[in-house]
């Protein structure tokens, strides 16, 4: 399928699934859906520097952190409409990207992703000492009482993070598919013999940083309108960094289908879970899943399946020649 | 100065107070075939990783078609046509064998030279390499599915789908039967008519001696013999380094 | 008096900065030495932390004494969990980074577990040495700072005396080096890395209880640590003792500094910031190793 048509039909799903959502009368789940569309673009978004290019982001949260904060603060001075939010926290996030890559890239692998993670607690500490944002007390944030589109602000909320799912799947692929994603797969698989190629290794790890940091910006931008009340415990929670990298591991991540599975798949059991039991012990379930995931299949629910089918096709084929 | 295609002025490189190489001096002109040998640890892979640019070097200069390359990245030098294969086999687990050889087309000939690659040039570009190395029927296939010998034609192909002017082949033959060195040889010989300069690295001393029309000598990281190969070979120094005293 | 605080500010750093060496001496075995990411490292203090408060709440056994009876269950756990690391990463080849993911993962089951099990409260513990101050000159020592220092650095010498001078200390050290050598000795490195890290996580028990001794404890605080542990790693050259110990040091006063003059909110940032810039600018450490 070309890439222009796999736009077309990611925005005709957002449509059906937005207009289908208009039977549902019951807000919850609209509520509990916004958080399983979060995670898409959570997913696919890691996914991009984790399972197609090989470096594992811990500091999911610092990016997605910077986009709800940016938001905070345009909130608290102007008071821009939502899409202009998100394209804020996505240049911001991606900035960050940018420059966190800038200075870990050339390391080794391990050494990037520990910087991801000391990004995210600096950040945290700017932001918890950081007054006009709440600092550690939090801020609250008022939603507008009525959305620019029919429905209520909540059902407006939802359809901005399924276009963003929308959007950050189609991305996803349309990378997978291009030249950029052919380069990103050669770092991943030998960084060595990419760059003996003619890979250049070191933009293409920044380009894959920065838009990967952009887009879990852009999914965090909304979120001081959802939740109403932001703190930074709420807003770096280490769960967001956790299921980031757990969602596409279930999934599958050598693949844009992957990280869409996975997200689904552990997002809406943990809404469930956190409604049913603690929500502790949901988050206890997510990280046994995902430890559970990286010792026996490092590739996801795909990567256990594509063997066997490969097999298969291998003994066709000895069989015929 | 020499229209020499490659150019290596006393290079040196140390690692901690380890020297590996002391004072390279070599030339390589297009065109070419030069037998690189030398005793294990003698420096031959550090050589080949200072020239392809996974190490820099400290002293010395190497320059390449007229370009200097100190300081450059890897894949700049293979940008200008410096290409190189692993010892080691390095294939991209993830791509088939097709997608592997997609990648120096894509990223070193594509845009290169006025070259642009439309999706019709690419297949046939690989359909092309995978047929110089009998590689044909595997197109589809997994790098871990294929043998050893194939391996390392993947790994050949790889380095000439880079349209190189100079390919460093390290090791290409090492634990192969003696008709698949034939078949290496020949194989490097076709490229060498096409007008690919070649620097082989290899213990196999028949495939050495019936390829090269020059022989270089690395001992201890000092070039120690460097001219005819029937004269290297028969030079008392190269035969005590072999040999022992 | 700007004197008097600025000493007492970096008379406490140096006690904090040893307490710290405690804390990332396991971590500079299993990954200044065997390059193994333990990012769970810190989560395994504070379990010691936990451990250590349970013995002296119920038995009104000392901390450290605690602590020392732990030590061999901790080693036990080590060693199970480096079995787990062997199976499913080192034998495939796929060490690095899906195992900093095994780990991260493990680091958040541990924290959430001590949550269901202890719930967010801060827990502290007693004992004689918590409380009393020594004063020298313009100086405070507080006690329950100055035992933990001085008993880190004992640990952290005996560590570089066990490395230096026993046979499996020098197996250590010589996998940490080059494994193939080591098969040369016909020591299989499986089993030297298990007894390694059964070790590094062994010094987590009685890291957690000079910990809590020092402050209450919760079971998120982990988080503040993992930075910490992996600046003072990089800094102080990989695997080396005494270029950490002078790493620990050197944070310590850092943040305490940072602390007396800036704020205690801004302590986390100090670590971290360190560490990137470490990252950045300078890999291989102070005193310069490979990174």
């Amino acid at each position: 399928m070309k890439h222009s048509h796999f736009w077309l039909a990611a925005a005709a799903s957002v449509i059906i699934v937005f207009a289908a959502s208009h039977f549902v009368s019951n807000d919850y789940f609209f509520f509990a859906g916004y958080v399983v569309l979060q995670y898409i673009v959570l997913a696919e978004a890691w996914n991009i520097l984790g399972g197609y290019t090989g470096y594992i982001n811990f500091g999911t949260s610092g990016f997605f952190a910077i986009g709800a904060y940016s938001s905070v603060v345009l909130h608290k001075l102007w008071g821009p409409p939502i899409p202009v939010l998100i394209v804020v926290g996505g240049v911001l996030a991606g900035a960050v990207g940018l420059a966190m890559g800038g200075l870990t890239l050339r390391l080794r692998g391990v050494f990037f992703a520990i910087g991801t993670l000391a990004l995210a607690i600096v950040v945290q500490t700017f932001i918890t000492n950081w007054d006009f944002v709440g600092g550690s007390r939090g801020v609250y944030i008022i939603r507008p009482p009525s959305a620019p589109l029919l429905g209520t602000y909540i059902h407006y909320l939802f359809l901005v993070m399924l276009a963003l799912a929308g959007m950050s799947v189609a991305i996803a692929r349309t990378i997978e598919r291009s030249t950029l994603g052919y380069g990103f797969a050669a770092i991943r698989d030998d960084e060595q013999a990419a760059e003996a190629a003619g890979v250049p290794t070191l933009k293409l790890k920044l380009i894959s940083t920065t838009l990967s940091g952009a887009l879990m910006g852009m999914a965090g931008a909304p979120l001081p309108y959802y939740v109403t009340y932001l703190d930074p415990a709420s807003g770096f929670n280490l769960s967001y960094a956790v299921n980031a990298i757990a969602m596409p591991l279930i999934g599958g991540t050598t693949n844009w289908i992957g990280p869409l599975i996975g997200a689904i798949l552990l997002g809406t059991i943990q809404q469930a879970a956190t409604v049913t039991i603690s929500s502790s012990l949901n988050l206890l379930l997510v990280g046994v899943v995902l430890v559970f995931f990286v010792v026996v299949a490092p590739h996801g629910l795909i990567g256990l399946y594509r063997p066997r089918r490969k097999e298969r096709i291998a003994q066709a084929e000895r069989k015929v020649a | 100065m020499s229209d020499a295609l490659l150019t290596v002025a006393g290079l040196g490189k140390r690692f901690g107070g380890f020297i590996a190489l002391d004072g390279i001096d070599l030339e390589v002109r297009a065109g070419e075939r030069v037998g690189l040998i030398g005793p294990n640890g003698s420096g031959k892979s550090t050589l080949v990783n200072c020239l392809s640019g996974i190490l820099q070097n400290e002293d010395g200069s190497v320059r390449f078609d007229g370009t200097a390359l100190d300081g450059l990245p890897a894949h700049r030098r293979t940008h200008l046509g410096l290409a190189r294969s692993f010892q080691l086999p390095k294939p991209f687990g993830s791509l088939s064998v097709a997608e592997n050889l997609r990648i120096p087309l894509l990223y070193t000939v594509d845009g290169r030279n006025g070259v642009r690659l439309t999706e019709s040039d690419i297949a046939q570009r690989c359909e092309a390499l995978l047929g110089m190395v009998a590689l044909d029927g595997k197109a589809r296939a997994r790098p871990k599915d294929l043998t050893q010998i194939e391996m390392r034609k993947l790994e050949l192909a790889r380095a000439v789908a880079a349209a190189p002017k100079l390919l460093i082949a390290d090791e290409a033959m090492a634990g192969l039967s003696h008709s698949e060195v034939d078949d290496i040889i020949a194989l490097l010989l076709k490229l060498n008519e096409a007008g690919i300069a070649v620097i082989l690295i290899e213990h196999i001393m028949r495939a050495v001696m019936s390829f090269s029309e020059r022989l270089v000598v690395l001992v201890a990281g000092r070039k120690i013999a460097d001219g005819l190969p029937q004269e290297v070979v028969n030079n008392p120094e190269v035969v005590r380094a072999y040999l022992g005293e | 008096m700007f004197s008097e605080l600025l000493l007492n500010a970096i008379a406490s750093g140096v006690l904090l900065g040893g307490f710290y060496a405690a804390v990332t001496v396991g971590l500079a075995i299993s990954f200044g030495m065997l390059d193994i990411g333990n990012l769970a490292h810190p989560a395994f203090v504070i379990l010691g932390s936990f451990s250590a408060y349970i013995f002296n709440q119920r038995l009104g056994l000392d901390p450290i004494l605690a602590a020392l009876l732990m030590t061999p269950a901790f080693f036990v756990l080590g060693a199970a969990i480096y079995q787990v690391y062997f199976l499913a990463f080192e034998r495939r080849g796929e060490e690095g980074l899906r195992g900093l993911a095994f780990f991260f993962g493990i680091l958040f089951i541990t924290e959430v577990a001590l949550i269901l099990g202890f719930g967010v409260d801060y827990r502290f513990v007693e004992a004689r040495y918590i409380g009393p101050t020594l004063h020298v000159g313009d100086v405070d020592f507080a006690l329950r700072t100055l035992v933990p220092f001085v008993i880190s650095l004992a640990m952290v010498g005996a560590l570089q005396l066990f490395m230096s001078k026993t046979y499996m200390g020098r197996a250590i050290l010589a996998v940490s080096q080059d494994s193939l050598a080591l098969r040369l000795m016909s020591v299989r490195p499986y089993r030297v890395k298990l007894v390694a890290f059964g070790i590094s996580i062994a010094t987590a028990a009685l890291a957690g209880a000079f910990l809590i001794i020092i402050q209450p404890v919760e079971p998120s605080i982990g988080r503040d640590y993992i930075g910490r542990v992996f600046a003072i790693v990089v800094l102080g050259g990989m695997g080396s003792f005494p270029g950490m110990v002078l790493a620990a040091i050197l944070l310590g006063v850092a943040e305490s500094l940072t602390a007396t003059f800036y704020g205690p909110s801004w302590s986390p940032a100090v670590a971290f910031g360190l560490l990137l810039l470490t990252l950045a600018f300078r890999p291989a450490g102070i005193l310069g190793r490979r990174a």
